[in-house]
């Protein structure tokens, strides 16, 4: 908010110098956050550590994890009021990524439990 | 009068509920640019979605558990990873006005993201040559759409690191030159995302 900074500015109605809510501590935790995901993944798909069975649920957990970690972080979505169109925005595409990815496995599996056995040419 | 106060004093309730004028352009240009990338995600999530139904088809070709070195797409990771942290230090750095720094944060950002690039076509090329191209299998021709198409937007992104970076050395750390540099952090901080889904679903679980 210093004077110099505000030189550079072209400003038009509405327009304020804001502080970014992003600081070095911010994108250290998310770094630390990620690599600790990402190896907990790696770890998981290669030892036995979880029930094998369980492990496609784990990764996916996991990969939501980092995700959110990479949102709050990197992307600096939060609880602001700056922030709730962004927000809106997200929830709105995460339906639709939603819908179109099970929708597919969803129908694709039934079409092919449906399909006549074919013989292996 | 009402004019007055609200100059005066901005609530807190009426930030962001249309009180005390518009919001800032920055706050505009950013959420216009996160419409982008959110619809650019739903064209991700075609691509998953083909890869999730045909992953299996490999048409007795090789599967993913033959063709992926989990060794290499780990240090992929790891490239994204830290030119996403680079990334945001060269952003706090431009935000600070120091050229110096926001150069130095860039040019690691790129090393990175362009390491990230070599190992991934190395891997295609190395895959192509064994006669696992994307026309041997519907398998092989979802991989190639998926992890291209997310490699084609990291050439996007490194391209247009580029052009930011010659925009601050030609026309400085302007608020103009500073708004597409935030538009740039959020495109590269969302290949990231992509990059943790191809990784999870292509890899992790089409290597076991």
């Amino acid at each position: 908010m210093d004077g110099d900074a505000r030189a550079f500015d072209d400003r038009s109605p509405g327009v304020e110098q804001q502080e970014s809510t992003a600081n070095f501590v911010s994108y250290t935790v998310g770094l630390g956050l990620a690599i600790l995901a990402t190896i907990a993944s790696f770890a998981v798909s290669q030892t036995d550590l979880l029930w094998p069975p369980g492990v496609p649920v784990g990764l996916i957990v996991l990969a939501f994890a980092q995700i959110g970690v990479h949102l709050v972080f990197f992307l600096h979505l939060g609880s602001g009021p700056d922030n709730t169109n962004n927000i809106l925005a997200l929830a709105f595409g995460l339906l639709i990524v939603f819908l179109v990815i099970t929708g597919s496995v969803w129908i694709i599996a039934n079409l092919s439990d449906n399909m006549m056995p074919m013989p292996a040419h | 009068m009402t004019m007055v106060t609200i100059e005066a004093a901005p609530t807190a309730l009426a930030y962001g509920h249309g009180g005390g004028g518009p919001a800032p352009t920055r706050t505009v240009v950013a959420y216009g640019f996160w419409i982008f990338i959110l619809s650019d995600i739903v064209m991700f999530s075609a691509l998953f979605a083909a890869y999730a139904v045909l992953s299996g088809n490999t048409a007795g070709g090789p599967s993913g558990r033959e063709l992926f070195n989990l060794r290499s797409v780990f240090v992929e990771t790891a490239c994204l990873l830290f030119s996403s942290y680079t990334c945001g230090l060269g952003m706090l750095s431009a935000e600070r006005r120091e050229v110096g720094r926001f150069l130095l944060f860039a040019a690691l950002t790129f090393v990175l993201g362009a390491a990230f690039l070599f190992i991934e076509v190395s891997e295609f090329s190395g895959m192509v040559s064994r006669g696992a191209g994307p026309s041997r299998s519907a398998f092989l021709s979802s991989f190639f759409s998926l992890v291209g198409m997310h490699g084609a937007h990291v050439t996007a992104g490194l391209v247009w690191l580029v052009y930011m970076v010659a925009q601050v050395l030609a026309k400085g750390l302007r608020a103009t030159v500073l708004r597409r540099l935030v538009c740039f952090s959020l495109f590269w901080h969302a290949l990231d995302i992509v990059w943790i889904g191809v990784m999870t679903l292509v890899y992790l679980l089409g290597a076991r």
